[in-house]
């Protein structure tokens, strides 16, 4: 049992590598899309300090509309401004009815109108495309969808999608991007201002309204870029949901407001989950990819409550 | 009024105070720092029993974070405590409240969700002991328990004049009377010494007479030893028997009152003369 | 003009703490058990009470058991489905262990089990606070809904993976299992959730209560008055999951008779969440009333456009009706962030003063 468990999986890596390495490569891609989900969370609580539960949802609600339109005649580059204008109205709408007449209310009151959202976006989604998983307009798009093979040692084979190295590639872009745009633009360094003090940043004239609907926007961006990534992997359906509620523990790793957290903890998922559920998941009958994310940020939060890039809390009084 | 007092069953950590009756609690050599910020260096002083003891000093001086310490918030890196004659090790709050040490706070820290009345209630917290399935029954036990020590609440709200507000919560209440409300719950676990922080930060002058009032009748009436954190000078000087000086995380002075006030360390600090 | 406590003098600190002390409170109280216990078993349709009451007070003490975790000692938690299911299993497992021991009595022993593991989950709230804590608290969802599938020996290794509620018979009258009347298993999930509500009703106003309470506003504070920060969490934990467990149990063995691990999905710690938020953080009557709309409104909205005459198709109501649920949150943390407590304090109020405006 112990050996099972200690060296077992070990012997397994050292014997096959390729094997480990096609894991490692799953796990890299699936960390970069976690990553990207967080993104978007990172985003909104950076600039209004809500935990923005629907952002899981958003992607999927940005993948189905775009896929939706495609469906009903609108070509795919046509269909994704459109999805782009879709998500503008949802950050302006979002603005307007729940985060405008909430604001200064508790934590947990916003995280409802969240969940609210969240069940409000799904209901809106299904009734509108139909609740039947879609497959994503990947090449329509003009996105790459073969495969390249590497040979790897004596007679291993690894695998890659090149779909999954575009996500990689579109992901390092967002990330830059935001960067840029945090650090060198006006209203990034306005962003910053909010994110730090509400009031303060009021009292310079900064207007709060403009700030979160730019950044619901820029959150809903994010969330269309991993809607595509996401649903040419897989269908396009709410049944992700479930996967998008794992950018939570991302985010505990990484912490709420940072960005290179948000990437780094994305990865740490992504290959602890896919290494453990390969090589240890067996032990226990298997499956366990649907909680060991959680497990692995509990225990890490158990040593480090602020996350990976937070600051050393001290409580005061 | 003398029922707020009657609690203090002899311990035998009391017993031997006996001996050195006059010391409540030493600090010797106390240094605190958080990663490179020192925010105490090197600072002892002492407080007697049945004294007001005032701690002064500009802002930033370390004067909150001496009293965290006092009350097992923050852990010193360096220095010993000395509680009723004996070394105290290194404990959670919780432990040093019931050795009874209360605390009021420099930002009204009171439960904001609850009436005045459970909020002074709830400093009767260390004193109840009906467990839980008492408690489920309520009918009982636990419901004399609670009459037991409403009474002693009662007298307080009594002493602080407060009746009118039992049953407001105590987030619709003014600052001034947030204030009393602290003090009242401070009261409650009948401590052996009351840290007040900045007691009358933010009143008016009718507000820091009345409070000026409360804490010389605390000291007076119940005998509690209270440490005091305030601005205002005319304060210290009027209520304290002993007062320490700290600037940037230093002692500078420690004396009686007319002795501090003319201490020149003490002019320059809050004057400002250059490092 | 009905309703003010002017003329009510307390001479006692007995009378003035009393549970209800206005009498209008006491009064209406006692108007609306007499509902509960006589009313409605003499004139609802079997219908009504499987499909409405019966749920409706399983959710009120699901609802009642979340509260004590989230409204009263503050701590967030994502898990109240995983811990009903706990109550769901343990409960099965009990009466097929010990097939001749009273059902009820097992259903109330289930929620041990579940206590007892939501104690464990609630270890970490020692260090981890708030919204980090909610998500920790998923870590139990998928874990114990991981091990409702993968542990055959908890639904005694059933081919289809679900659990079935066995016969059991009381005093000769048939209580759980497929031929329990509605009416017996109306009775005694009222019986239960109004006990249970009564002894929390107690606990919450003493001194338990009270240090849960002070963990909620200002935990620093609470500590630095003697309150014990893990051993009060970890006892909200424990007896909110015990209820939370309890109410799982009663949900598979008096409402649906069988259930799967689906059943105590994160989908049910959300609706769980819903009712209390909506009902109001920190208030027993709240629970009842969250419960009530969010259950309640789905059903309504099932049936409103067949009333109307419309021919829907199923699936476009479901749809229609997350939407409208949605919303109609959003809407109401709105108009009253503290829920239909907090509404039914100012109806109160103005009662109070009718038919003066204040």
């Amino acid at each position: 049992m112990l050996y099972d468990i200690f060296i077992d999986p070990f012997v397994q890596m050292y014997e096959m590598p390729d094997f480990f390495l096609q894991v490692l490569w799953e796990g890299f891609v699936a960390g970069i899309l976690y990553a990207l989900i967080a993104l978007g969370f990172v985003l909104i609580f950076k600039a209004s300090g809500v935990f923005n539960f629907a952002q899981g949802i958003m992607v999927v609600f940005a993948g189905l509309t775009l896929v939706g339109l495609h469906e009903n005649g609108v070509p795919a580059y046509l269909a994704l401004i459109l999805t782009i204008g879709v998500m503008g109205v949802l950050a302006y709408g979002v603005e307007r009815v729940v985060m405008r007449p909430l604001v200064n209310q508790p934590d947990i009151i916003l995280l409802m109108a969240t969940i609210g959202l969240t069940y409000f976006l799904i209901g809106f989604g299904e009734f509108v495309f139909g609740g039947e998983p879609k497959q994503m307009i990947t090449e329509e798009l003009g996105l790459p969808t073969g495969s390249t093979a590497f040979e790897f040692g004596e007679r291993g084979l690894v695998i890659l999608q090149h779909i999954d190295i575009a996500a990689a590639v579109i992901a390092v872009i967002m990330v830059a991007a935001l960067g840029i745009f945090f650090n060198k633009t006006r209203i990034g360094r306005a962003l910053r201002a909010v994110a730090d003090d509400h009031q303060a940043a009021l009292s310079v004239g900064i207007s709060l309204n403009q700030i979160w609907a730019i950044v619901w926007f820029a959150a809903g961006l994010v969330a269309l870029a991993t809607g595509i990534m996401w649903g040419a992997r897989s269908d396009v359906s709410f049944a992700l949901e479930i996967v998008a509620f794992k950018a939570l523990p991302v985010l505990i790793l990484g912490g709420f407001t940072s960005i290179p957290g948000a990437i780094v903890g994305g990865l740490i998922i992504g290959f602890g989950e896919k290494i453990g559920e390969l090589y240890w998941g067996g032990l226990v009958g298997g499956g366990i990819e649907s909680w060991l994310a959680y497990i692995i940020a509990l225990i890490f939060l158990l040593f480090r409550p602020q996350g990976l890039f937070g600051e050393r809390i001290i409580e005061r009084v | 009024m003398n029922a707020l007092v009657t609690d203090s069953s002899m311990t035998s950590a009391e017993a031997e105070t006996q001996v050195e009756r006059e010391l409540l609690l030493r600090v010797d050599n106390v240094s605190l720092s958080f990663g490179g910020v020192k925010a105490i260096t090197d600072i002892s002083f002492d407080i007697q029993k049945g004294e007001i003891r005032a701690i002064i000093g500009p802002n930033g001086a370390g004067k909150t974070s001496m009293l965290n310490v006092i009350n097992g918030f923050y852990h010193p890196q360096e220095g010993t405590i000395t509680w009723q004659g004996k070394v105290r090790r290194k404990m959670k709050p919780y432990e040093a409240a019931s050795q009874g040490i209360a605390r009021t706070f420099q930002n009204v820290a009171l439960f904001k969700g609850m009436t005045t009345l459970d909020n002074i209630m709830s400093g009767r917290s260390l004193k109840m002991h009906k467990n839980f399935f008492w408690q489920l029954l309520w009918r009982g036990p636990a419901e004399q328990e609670e009459i037991e020590h409403r009474r002693k609440v009662e007298d307080i709200i009594d002493f602080l004049e407060i009746q009118a507000i039992r049953k407001t919560p105590v987030g619709r209440l003014p600052y001034g009377l947030q204030k009393r409300v602290e003090l009242g719950r401070a009261l409650a676990m009948e401590p052996e010494l009351l840290l007040l922080d900045e007691p009358m930060a933010g009143m008016n002058l009718e507000e820091k007479e009345d409070m000026s009032r409360f804490i010389l009748d605390v000291n007076q009436e119940f005998g509690t030893t209270i440490a005091l954190i305030e601005h205002d000078m005319g304060v210290v000087m009027d209520l304290s028997d002993r007062v320490v000086v700290l600037d940037y995380g230093k002692k500078i002075a420690d004396g009686p009152p007319e002795e501090v006030q003319a201490n020149q360390a003490v002019i320059d600090a809050y004057l400002g003369v250059s490092h | 003009m009905f309703y003010r406590e002017a003329g009510q003098f307390k001479t006692s600190y007995k009378a003035d703490q009393a549970l209800m002390p206005i009498l209008q409170d006491r009064v209406g109280l006692i108007a609306i058990l007499g509902v509960a216990f006589i009313v409605i078993p003499a004139f609802a349709n079997d219908f009504f009470l499987t499909s409405i009451m019966i749920p409706f007070l399983v959710f009120s003490l699901a609802a009642i058991g979340l509260n004590v975790l989230t409204g009263f000692c503050g701590q967030l938690s994502l898990g109240t489905g995983a811990f009903m299911g706990v109550g769901a299993y343990a409960a099965y497992k009990l009466t097929t262990i010990f097939p001749d021991a009273n059902v009820i009595v097992m259903v109330l022993l289930s929620g041990v089990f579940s206590a007892a593991i939501g104690a464990v989950f609630g270890l970490p709230s020692l260090r981890i606070k708030g919204l980090y804590l909610a998500v920790t608290t998923l870590a139990a969802q998928f874990f114990l809904e991981w091990c409702f599938i993968r542990i055959p020996w908890l639904y005694n290794n059933n081919a289809s993976g679900a659990i079935e509620v066995p016969h059991r018979e009381m005093f000769g009258i048939v209580v759980s299992g497929a031929e329990a009347t509605p009416i017996v298993r109306y009775f005694i999930v009222l019986c239960i959730t109004a006990g249970i509500a009564f002894l929390m009703a107690n606990v919450l106003r003493g001194r338990i209560g009270r240090s849960w309470m002070m963990i909620r506003d200002m935990d620093i504070a609470a500590e630095l008055m003697g309150i014990r920060p893990l051993q009060t969490k970890l006892m909200a934990f424990a007896v909110s999951s015990y209820i939370c467990g309890v109410a799982g149990a009663m949900m598979v063995f008096f409402w649906l008779n069988a259930a799967e691990p689906s059943s105590y999905s994160i989908a049910l710690s959300f609706q769980i969440l819903f009712m209390v938020i909506l009902g109001g953080l920190g208030s027993l009557g709240g629970s009842f009333m969250g419960a009530a709309f969010i259950w309640i409104l789905p059903v309504f909205l099932k049936f409103i456009p067949g009333t109307l005459g419309f021919d829907v198709a199923a699936e476009t109501v479901e749809h229609v009706t997350f939407m409208i649920v949605g919303a109609l949150i959003i809407f109401f943390l709105i108009v009253e962030p503290h829920g239909f407590a907090r509404l039914w304090q100012i109806g109160k109020q103005k009662l109070r003063v009718w038919p003066f405006p204040y």
